[in-house]
């Protein structure tokens, strides 16, 4: 198991290396010039040659990407072309906020989302479960700037209990995770459900009643585990997602997080700041992933057999059959 | 002497589906007697394991619903039992063995933690004895204790089967009900696994249902015969009864359409047509239509039981005339 996790780790440097090669690109092929922004419109060949130089944008393409992969091993993502801060500082120190985000809101997510959806199930074609079942429908397609709005609208605006905007109380968290966590736990609730219907019907929940089990533990013990496990996937990217920035949530909260120092990056066209930032969230992103495949190894003995297979087959060679 | 242990009287199941009412189990009498084992035969779809399932009322339910009939097991009333009642009769009292042992243990558990969970729930003891007695039970259906810890998908089809069976007798039951244990296996491994089943049965004085479509498991294993067609049982008797003397034209069909060793066969001879539409199910006999002896009689009401020969019961107008 560890070997296999210092694999995935070390598999991490090309995906990270491939990663930071299409951001460059991309930048680099997007309209918006930063010298001709900063340098202004009717600048002097001169001053744009100086500027492009102080950027140090004037050597290729492939020249630069070096460079900053060998700054980014060494933990400089280079400074910002706005603020002339590094990079990485003005990311760990905002990091915090997306991280609080977005952890409070996968909690609460699954908090409500996991018991609605085991819930609906266990009341399949019951009114119940079809109420569970359309509310969750409206809550899934519901954009979530859109509830943020509405949100702020009746609570903020109208009944004046949370601030509009801003971190400066506990009180102006509620409303951007609620809106960020209402459409993880209508998806998790969704999927909850249909797990479990797949696996209630399973037979060896038929074998677990005529055993003489009761219902509580063959529905959260036997089916339940079963039904996680497809599900972690479904959390642990929802997680990821929110980690990278709830770009639009931050946005119009004025949260200053990750998603928001991104959004400010593009529009200011700041190639330091945009590359650090995507970096951060694809390394953010894998670990996230890596974590959901110990977990699925944890859970489920067939994948954790996958990692230890030559233990495996030393018991088997030396038991019956099998 | 020959004490019931089991006695279903007029059983009727229906599953209750938006579009229809499926007739799964229609109007079944039957008896088990201490020790013995009955073989439930029939086609896919018959009703078999429906009647099991009901007899431990673990159906999903909805769909099925249990419109009439008594269960009585060991002179108790098991229809009228709470959920309860039931779970200390489930897996206790009364066992079950599933068709396909590939689905039917936990994937995700170890198969002693599977067999324990049987055995204290039924008995009040503790974890290790618990434990200890399950490794028991693998030894006793074969398999070295050392793979207590081992989980399901790192055993054999027939191996699997062993757990199942092992989990079933772990409570020692008065009545194992076997649906088609060995349908899933090998042929080879079906012998060995009847062969266990046999030693054991004999071993803990149970007596059994078997479940299966092979008359040739039936010949080996089983005391009584019930022959279910659509829901009903058409025949029902002794082995020699059935195998010596079938008078249901439905028995006879299934004989026939077995090959014969003795003489060379070209083609197999199957019953012609197809069970009835169970959300349809015909007014007068339900073999009729595929019946070669069929009269209009036959289509018009449904046929009583005869009885052929003191024990020897035949759903059909012509038995015994």
């Amino acid at each position: 198991m560890l070997r296999y996790i210092v694999k995935r780790l070390l598999l991490f440097i090309p995906i990270i290396l491939g990663i930071s090669f299409i951001v460059l690109i991309l930048i680099d092929i997007t309209p918006g010039d930063p010298v001709a922004i900063m340098a202004g419109w009717d600048a002097k060949p001169e001053v744009i040659a100086q500027v492009a130089a102080d950027l140090r944008l004037d050597r290729p393409i492939v020249v630069r990407y070096f460079e900053f992969v060998t700054n980014a091993l060494k933990g400089d993502f280079g400074k910002s072309f706005r603020n002339k801060r590094p990079v990485m500082t003005d990311i760990l120190s905002r990091f915090p906020y997306t991280a609080l985000l977005a952890f409070v809101s996968v909690v609460l997510s699954v908090l409500i989302g996991l018991p609605l959806g085991i819930y609906a199930a266990t009341h399949q074609y019951s009114w119940k479960d079809n109420t569970a079942i359309f509310a969750t429908l409206i809550l899934v397609s519901m954009p979530s700037f859109w509830l943020a709005l509405l949100l702020v609208r009746v609570f903020s605006l109208g009944l004046g209990i949370t601030p509009v905007s801003g971190i400066q109380k506990w009180t102006s968290w509620i409303l951007p995770m609620f809106s960020l966590a209402v459409g993880y736990a209508a998806s998790i609730a969704r999927q909850a459900r249909s797990n479990m219907l797949q696996v209630i019907r399973e037979d060896y929940i038929v074998t677990a009643r005529a055993k003489g089990q009761s219902e509580r533990v063959v529905i959260y013990r036997h089916a339940l585990k079963n039904a996680c496990i497809p599900l972690i996937m479904t959390i642990g990217s929802l997680f990821g997602m929110a980690l990278g920035g709830a770009l639009v949530t931050e946005q119009i909260f004025s949260i200053p997080g990750l998603g928001q120092y991104t959004i400010t990056g593009l529009i200011n066209v700041d190639y330091p700041a945009i590359q650090g930032s995507v970096l951060f969230m694809s390394i953010i992103s894998c670990s996230i992933i890596l974590l959901i495949d110990i977990a699925f190894a944890f859970i489920d003995p067939r994948i954790r057999s996958q990692y230890i297979r030559k233990k495996v087959k030393a018991i088997q060679v030396g038991g019956e059959g099998a | 002497m020959a004490e019931k242990i089991l006695e279903i009287k007029d059983l009727v199941v229906e599953y209750h589906t938006d579009a229809a009412i499926v007739h799964a189990v229609s109007g079944v009498n039957l008896s088990v007697i201490k020790g013995e084992t009955l073989g439930l035969v029939g086609e896919t779809g018959a009703g078999k394991t429906t009647i099991a399932r009901s007899i431990l009322r673990i159906l999903p339910t909805p769909p099925a619903k249990f419109r009439s009939g008594e269960i009585i097991f060991g002179g108790e009333e098991l229809t009228t039992k709470t959920e309860v009642e039931m779970r200390k009769i489930r897996g206790n009292r009364i066992a079950m063995i599933f068709q396909d042992p590939m689905t039917a243990l936990n994937p995700i558990e170890t198969v002693g933690w599977q067999i324990a969970e049987a055995i204290s729930l039924h008995n009040e003891v503790r974890r290790d004895e618990a434990e200890k007695r399950a490794m028991d039970m693998l030894e006793m259906v074969g398999i070295p204790m050392e793979r207590f810890m081992e989980y399901p998908h790192q055993f054999s089809g027939g191996m699997k089967q062993r757990v199942v069976i092992a989990m079933a007798l772990a409570c020692n039951p008065e009545l194992l009900l076997a649906d088609e244990p060995t349908t899933a296996l090998d042929v080879t491994i079906q012998a060995q696994v009847l062969k266990m089943m046999q030693d054991l049965k004999d071993r803990l004085n149970m007596s059994v249902i078997l479940i299966t479509h092979d008359l040739g498991v039936v010949a080996t294993s089983c005391q009584s015969v019930a022959v279910i067609y659509a829901g009903e049982i058409v025949e029902y008797g002794t082995v020699e009864h059935i195998f010596d003397h079938p008078a249901h034209p439905y028995t006879n069909g299934l004989f026939g359409s077995l090959p014969r060793l003795k003489t060379t066969e070209r083609r197999l001879k199957p019953i012609k047509g197809l069970m009835p539409d169970p959300t349809k199910m015909p007014e007068g006999c339900r073999y009729a239509e595929r019946c070669p002896d069929a009269t209009e009689e036959c289509s018009a009401k449904p046929p009583d039981v005869a009885e052929v020969t003191p024990g020897h019961q035949v759903k059909c107008i012509k038995a015994g005339r």
